[in-house]
């Protein structure tokens, strides 16, 4: 078990250096630099300019400039934004309770629907449910999360239905402490009437709209996972011994069927960091993924740079939770061990 | 009145190519306490028919009987919660792959003490002595220890005396032993199979023995029933079924057998079990018998001194045979 994950973090070094070698590189392929953006409409002189870029540190060679940055992030400093003066580490710990909370939200709201759904499809194949949850399945996984956004705020933020709000985590009239920073827990606790409720149908939207992929790539996994366990001479043995139905399918075959769908599920993980940009950008979603884009559209290189690797070590986390997942659920992983 | 009692049990399945008879008029009768014995070829229907009595089919499977009762009970009529306290109590089965038929993700213990609790109810230490004790009646060594072993832990023959140990968990009043050797190596087949013949003695308990091995059938059996594509051919106790065999099929089967063969080879059945798109006319046997006539290839034979044939052999003379007139045993 320590061996096992001594490896595994062993193996996360190479793909720490290579994030770090891509989120530095790829920022700065970008037209247009941090000094000139920073000068704002006005523009700068070239003199200013050279001073300023002096003064942020990128006028130095390019590899200097890596290098000092690795040694940094190294000893735990992701820099400071070149907007907000603020620790990056901070502003994206800050951030980051909503866009857990959102993706946390998202993903009960896929594991609770497509699990169910593809045992059911699976268990009544060829069934009308079958062909059309698939259907549907392929529609939700090809779909623009952007336009899929816009349609659902046509049908039910606005006039005649209005039922959810459209943007930002909580109505602007709530105002107290947040502890935990999520919002669902925090309204509770501050025992404001009605606070819990504004959180709670602000989530609605954007939990579906990030959660639509997962939901289809979840059900679509079950299904072909429970088909392919369904046939196997346990399955039979377990009917053989007079088991119900449901005790059947939803104990010996689940149980098995698992392990793909496990890791599917960690896979998403990074899909749903990466769908909560746009999910919280037209959401007003006060997230990291929004924060991300506003750091782009700001060449913060620091913010961008810090961002990408938090969230990449936090994918990376994922995938090791999900293959110590492996072991809990089938024994013959756990042995081989 | 007999435990069990199959009339004319037909299996069909639902194929892209129409329906496919698997099973096909089959009559069984089985009273307490007996060993009847099921030979045949795979793809004769041995399984399916008892898969069909258990309830374990796929839902293209259509089964249709006249009557199927066990104990007295229709099981045709009966509700599926109905028909479920029956099975994997009254009635259990074992299979032929001890290493996939056991859950891989559960320990031993917990796949036994499943059927105690489904049916028997009582509590969980009863569950575990219980448990223990039918894990040293089929003779695993060190019971306590092996019940948190896993089945990729254990050996095939292991595996197959837990699987045992399931299904007489409940003191079934008839087990079926659907090849229940054939995956095991020959020193561990003649254990398994001395272990059901010995729990089927002490137990009073019924037992159908699936199996393609007649050398199995001749030690065991009480009565053997020969299946060919779904049919049963030939219905008889097992001395005079080794001593006369009347059906031209199990004539050639026995002829098959290493010790029983005269010459240097052993002689083989042409041809192979026709599958759902090459099923002849007339007898189905018919394409690989060596006594076929015209009539053969015509007429479907009828139940004829306990053998479905138009010429039953008696002393190795097919009797009325054209070509084998006045050959009287």
């Amino acid at each position: 078990m320590l061996r096992f994950l001594i490896t595994k973090f062993a193996q996360m070094i190479p793909t720490f250096f290579g994030i770090t070698v891509l989120s530095f590189a790829f920022i700065r392929l970008l037209p247009g630099d941090p000094a000139t953006l920073l000068a704002g409409e006005r523009g700068v002189t070239p003199e200013r300019h050279a001073e300023l870029m002096a003064l942020l540190g990128f006028d130095k060679p390019i590899w200097q400039q890596y290098l000092l940055y690795v040694a940094d992030v190294l000893q735990g400093d992701l820099g400071n934004s070149l907007v907000t003066r603020q620790p990056v580490l901070e502003e994206f710990f800050t951030l980051f309770p909503a866009t857990l909370e959102l993706s946390i939200c998202a993903m009960i709201f896929a594991t609770v629907l497509g699990l169910p759904a593809g045992i059911i499809a699976a268990v009544k194949r060829g069934s009308w449910f079958d062909h059309t949850l698939m259907g549907s399945a392929l529609t939700g996984y090809s779909m623009p999360i952007f336009w899929w956004a816009l349609i659902l705020i046509i049908l039910f933020s606005t006039p005649p239905l209005s039922w959810t709000p459209v943007s930002g985590r909580i109505d602007i009239l709530y105002f107290f402490d947040q502890p935990t920073g999520f919002m669902l827990i925090d309204s509770l606790l501050s025992g404001e009437k009605g606070a819990f409720w504004s959180a709670l149908s602000h989530l609605v939207l954007p939990t579906i709209v990030l959660g639509t992929i997962p939901l289809a790539v979840i059900a679509r996994q079950t299904r072909s996972a429970m088909l392919e366990v369904l046939s196997e001479d346990y399955v039979r043995t377990a009917r053989a011994k007079g088991l119900a139905p449901s005790r059947v399918i939803g104990l010996h075959a689940l149980r098995n069927a698992l392990i793909p769908v496990i890791t599917v599920i960690g896979l998403l993980v990074g899909t749903l960091l990466g769908g909560a940009i746009l999910t919280e950008t037209i959401f007003a979603w006060p997230g990291i993924g929004k924060w991300m884009v506003d750091s782009i559209s700001r060449r913060d290189y620091p913010s961008v740079q810090g961002g990408l690797l938090l969230i990449a070590g936090i994918v990376m986390i994922v995938n090791i939770t999900v293959e110590l997942l492996y072991g809990l659920i089938n024994p013959r992983i756990r042995y081989r061990r | 009145m007999s435990l069990l009692e199959i009339r004319n049990l037909s299996v069909d399945f639902q194929t892209a190519h129409g329906l496919f008879r698997a099973v096909d008029s089959v009559d069984l009768d089985i009273a307490k306490g007996e060993l009847v014995a099921i030979v045949g070829e795979s793809g004769s229907g041995k399984s399916v028919s008892m898969l069909a009595l258990m309830g374990l089919l796929p839902w293209t499977a259509k089964v249709t009987a006249d009557c199927l009762a066990f104990d007295g009970r229709d099981l045709l009529t009966m509700a599926p919660r109905e028909r479920r306290k029956i099975i994997g109590k009254d009635m259990a089965m074992i299979f032929q792959e001890p290493m996939t038929s056991l859950n891989p993700c559960f320990t031993v213990g917990f796949q036994i003490t499943e059927s105690l609790k489904t049916h028997l109810g009582g509590s969980r230490a009863e569950h575990r002595r219980r448990a223990i004790e039918l894990l040293e009646l089929v003779g695993i060594p060190a019971p306590e220890t092996r019940l948190s072993a896993f089945p990729h832990q254990m050996s095939g023959g292991m595996n197959q005396r837990v699987m045992i140990a399931i299904a007489i968990a409940c003191n079934p009043r008839l087990l079926i032993a659907d090849e229940p050797t054939t995956a095991l190596d020959v020193t561990i087949q003649a254990q398994i199979l001395e272990l059901l013949v010995e729990l089927q003695r002490e137990r009073d308990m019924a037992l159908v023995l699936i199996t393609h091995d007649l050398g199995v059938v001749a030690e065991t059996a009480e009565r053997v029933t020969v299946q060919y594509a779904g049919q049963q051919v030939e219905k008889q106790p097992v001395e005079s079924l080794f001593d006369d065999p009347h059906h031209p099929y199990t004539a050639a089967l026995l002829a098959a057998l290493p010790e029983r063969a005269t010459s240097k080879r052993l002689p083989s059945i042409a041809g192979v079990v026709p599958g759902q798109l090459d099923r002849p006319g007339g007898c189905l046997f018919n394409p690989r018998c060596g006594f076929a006539t015209e009539r053969c290839r015509q007429e479907v034979p009828v139940l004829n001194r306990g053998a479905l044939c138009h010429y039953p052999l008696s002393r190795g003379v097919p009797q009325g045979h054209p070509e084998h007139q006045g050959e009287d045993a």
